[in-house]
């Protein structure tokens, strides 16, 4: 079996690869919007707070689990690379767990104390929603520039961190304009109209950084004919931005259709910038460094993790889908009973 | 020099988060099947109580649960930040092991959780018991996959070495590796046992600060009965571990019983200081040929000693003594006293006497021991691991081979940020504990919750 689609030294590693990808592409636009929530918090009133924790709180603990999917793949899939990239990466990974630390403990200590304490866990709540996604964006930044320590690197690794911060803080918009209702639906567009243009300039950003940091990127964008090939991505994106950007000012509607619209937009526009990433990394794990070749664990081991992904992945989207279905619908109240 | 600061600030920070993280799965994966009796009792009886009690403990739970994943989520990062050789050199057999566990579990219980917590008014009362089985399953995997590979971590078997790389060969002899049905039935019997306190010292409390209710009753009287029954089992399952590991890790053995020349007729030690340098014991207080029938069942069965495990050019190859020794003692010492005060419990409580049976000082003692799960455990994982010493795969490859090239104050600030913020949370989660306890019992709504619980306050007077 391991022999019908070739070597599987070759394909394996791709498979794999791709499957890191998709989990972090899921991570990114599933935990984004909660984390972007989080991020938003400062900017509601009390009862808005729990509303909007309400909105999320069924699903970020399975949102965050895609994170350890992502890592889990390149921890089994690619352990050189696991290696190399997360002590390269080790002080923003720490201040990443500690930032998901807070915001995962805030989010149950918040609903369970007294109300004094519960202002200090929606601090942390915030704080480490921030913390969070700053730090992810610096790792994107730092992970574009090659990993290499220097002063541009870490500069553009703080701003790819802002940029992020906003970006989630736009899809978390978004999910509130589909998960909420009256004013604070109202308010939440107004955080995606301003929201979206971080991301506009962030995606420029990292499209102008990407190709000038590294030759063989510049390469693989502008030479012929993958400068037509890859023509289609920046043109969709701008599209898209046009469409969500036109829908934002119309909504919301008095009957409460297209709510759904930004939060599908957005999650397309991040698609196109995870999939020029993964065009312009592959097949590269460590940017320039180690391909996914070098780096992938021994085959017999992988094909044991790809039959469970193959009958598991399945049943985890169902019962993924289930839990979206469930608790479809506006946002209520959470209660236990 | 500073490889070895490193690799000793990388060890005490990830003791510090596993030790951080293995309190709150320790609680969740048997309370987990705790919530499900709850819930089937009351589907059974239709009384309303079970349900409180379902109300009350779930908050437990899902604080439990939140800590567990954060903690966690933590330490997979760790595997590559600071134990980079670990993946590198095992990596071919931890992964798939470790992937099992994400795919088969950790999926299964997030996604479920939400139904379990907040979908009890949304979905049929079926699905809501049924999502409590499927998140009591999830953790149950969980701890499965992760014990399988920590049991292959002491007694490695199913692969071979090539070019100083493990690569499977034999997954069935991976994962039904010797120590592991030993290992997984004391640490499953062991999170019954912190739930059981758990369950007796929390009532207990709620008890003396006045809610004589019910449901306090039930939830005292299940803590209590599993309390006394779990804890025969785990000492006959701890006792056959004990044999497994003579078998298979005679040093950890050696040390844990702080024997230093392999003999017959070795003393149970009650009381000892182990010198290392000397090589001998100070101050021994011992129960003659005990160690070794217990080990043997031969009072001059002969037990391993500490001075085999030494190289010829005089490095130990065997465990740190002192923290073996004592932990063992800390642990065995805690499960004396949780046998003592459950049995005594049970009899007093015998006949339908019920909580009124019991005299004060029994009652009050629970509450110390409400979280005497938790320093058994500890201190039970503890013997185990550092008993594993010098190695991380035991003959495979040693901890300070596995440690990443992180500059040692690199690793100082990060753990000492993380030894701040679990003592934060720790500290927060005793106190949100307690003051559920507390609103629970002088009848206080409950910060955001619309309406109280049904039938939260049921005051019962004292017969």
């Amino acid at each position: 079996m391991m022999n019908l689609f070739g070597d599987p030294a070759v394909w394996l590693p791709v498979v794999f690869a791709a499957l890191m990808g998709l989990s972090i592409l899921i991570y990114v636009v599933l935990d984004g919007f909660d984390l972007g929530v989080g991020i938003l918090t400062p900017l509601a009133d009390e009862a808005e707070k729990d509303r909007m924790v309400a909105s999320i709180g069924p699903f970020w603990d399975a949102n965050e689990t895609w994170l350890v999917m992502a890592v889990g793949i390149l921890l089994v899939a690619f352990p050189a690379a696991h290696g190399a990239i997360l002590t390269a990466l080790y002080l923003p990974v720490a201040i990443m767990l500690i930032g998901l630390i807070l915001r995962g403990t805030a989010f149950e200590f918040r609903a369970k104390v007294a109300l004094p304490k519960k202002q200090a866990w929606n601090q942390a709540f915030f704080v480490g929603s921030v913390m969070t996604s700053m730090s992810q964006g610096y790792m994107l930044g730092f992970y574009i520039m090659g990993l290499e320590h220097s002063i541009v690197a870490h500069g553009f690794a703080l701003l790819s961190g802002l940029f992020l911060t906003v970006g989630y803080s736009f899809i978390g918009a978004c999910w509130l304009i589909l998960k909420a209702e009256g004013q604070l639906q109202l308010k939440a567009v107004k955080w995606a109209r301003g929201g979206i243009w971080g991301v506009i300039l962030g995606v420029g950003a990292i499209s102008l950084a990407t190709p000038l940091v590294s030759p063989r990127i510049w390469e693989r964008w502008f030479s012929v004919p993958e400068v037509f090939l890859l023509a289609p991505l920046p043109l969709i994106s701008a599209a898209l931005i046009l469409g969500i950007w036109a829908v934002l000012r119309r909504l919301p509607t008095d009957s409460d259709s297209f709510a759904w619209l930004p939060f599908a937009g957005a999650g397309m526009l991040f698609t196109l910038a995870f999939t020029g990433l993964a065009y312009s990394f592959y097949p590269y794990v460590v940017p320039d460094r180690l391909t996914i070749y070098e780096a992938a664990s021994a085959p017999e081991s992988l094909i044991i993790i790809l039959v469970g992904v193959l009958i598991v992945t399945p049943i985890i989207a169902g019962y993924s889908a289930l839990a979206y279905y469930v608790f479809r619908g506006k946002a209520r109240d959470l209660r236990y009973d | 020099m500073e490889m070895m600061d490193t690799l000793l600030l990388s060890r005490i920070q990830f003791a510090a988060n596993i030790s951080f993280h293995i309190l709150f799965p320790t609680i969740t994966i048997a309370l987990g099947w705790v919530l499900v009796f709850f819930k089937l009792r009351y589907a059974r009886t239709g009384d309303s109580v079970w349900m409180d009690a379902y109300f009350f403990w779930v908050k437990v739970f899902a604080l439990s649960f939140a800590m567990g994943v954060v903690s966690g989520i933590t330490m997979s990062f760790q595997f590559g930040t600071n134990w980079p050789g670990f993946m590198e050199s095992v990596g071919n057999i931890a992964g798939p092991l470790l992937a099992y566990e994400i795919m088969t579990a950790f999926f299964m219980e997030a996604v479920f959780l939400g139904i379990m917590l907040f979908g009890f008014s949304r979905v049929p009362s079926w699905a809501h018991t049924g999502a409590t089985v499927l998140v009591a399953i999830g953790t149950t995997m969980s701890t499965f996959w992760i014990l399988v590979l920590n049991s292959w971590m002491h007694t490695p078997q199913g692969f071979e070495l090539r070019d100083g790389v493990a690569h499977a060969t034999d997954w069935f002899a991976i994962i039904f590796n010797p120590s592991m049905p030993y290992r997984l039935v004391h640490v499953l019997l062991a999170s019954g046992l912190t739930v059981a306190f758990l369950l007796a010292g929390i009532s207990a409390l709620r008890w003396v600060m006045g809610e004589k209710s019910a449901e306090v009753r039930k939830t005292l009287r299940a803590g209590v009965i599993m309390a006394a029954a779990l804890m025969l089992v785990q000492i006959y399952a701890g006792d056959m571990h004990g044999l497994n590991t003579l078998e298979y890790q005679p040093a950890k053995v050696a040390a844990m019983e702080g024997n230093w020349e392999t003999r017959g007729n070795v003393p149970l030690l009650l009381f000892a200081l182990p010198d290392e340098a000397a090589r001998e014991n100070r101050f021994e207080i011992g129960i003659p040929s005990g160690a070794s029938l217990i080990l043997t069942h031969r009072a001059d069965g002969e037990v391993p000693g500490l001075n085999d495990f030494v190289a010829e050019d005089g490095s130990r190859l065997h465990p740190p003594v002192n923290a073996v020794f004592w932990s063992f003692r800390v642990m065995v010492g805690t499960g004396m006293a949780m046998l003592l005060l459950s049995w005594s419990a049970l009899f007093l409580m015998r006949r339908g006497r019920g909580i009124e049976g019991l005299p004060r000082i029994v009652l009050w003692a629970f509450l110390p021991m409400a979280f005497s799960g938790w320093l058994a455990t500890l201190a039970g994982w503890y013997t185990t691991e550092i008993g594993r010493q010098p190695w991380l795969v035991t003959g495979v490859l040693s901890t300070k081979a596995a440690v990443g090239d992180v500059a040692p104050t690199l690793v100082a600030s990060t753990l000492i940020a993380y030894l701040m913020i679990y003592a934060a949370l720790l500290t927060a989660y005793i106190g949100v504990l307690v003051y559920l306890a507390r609103t629970r019992a002088i009848g206080a709504s409950e910060p955001q919750q619309g309406r109280p619980p049904s039938g939260a306050i049921q005051t019962m007077p004292a017969e």
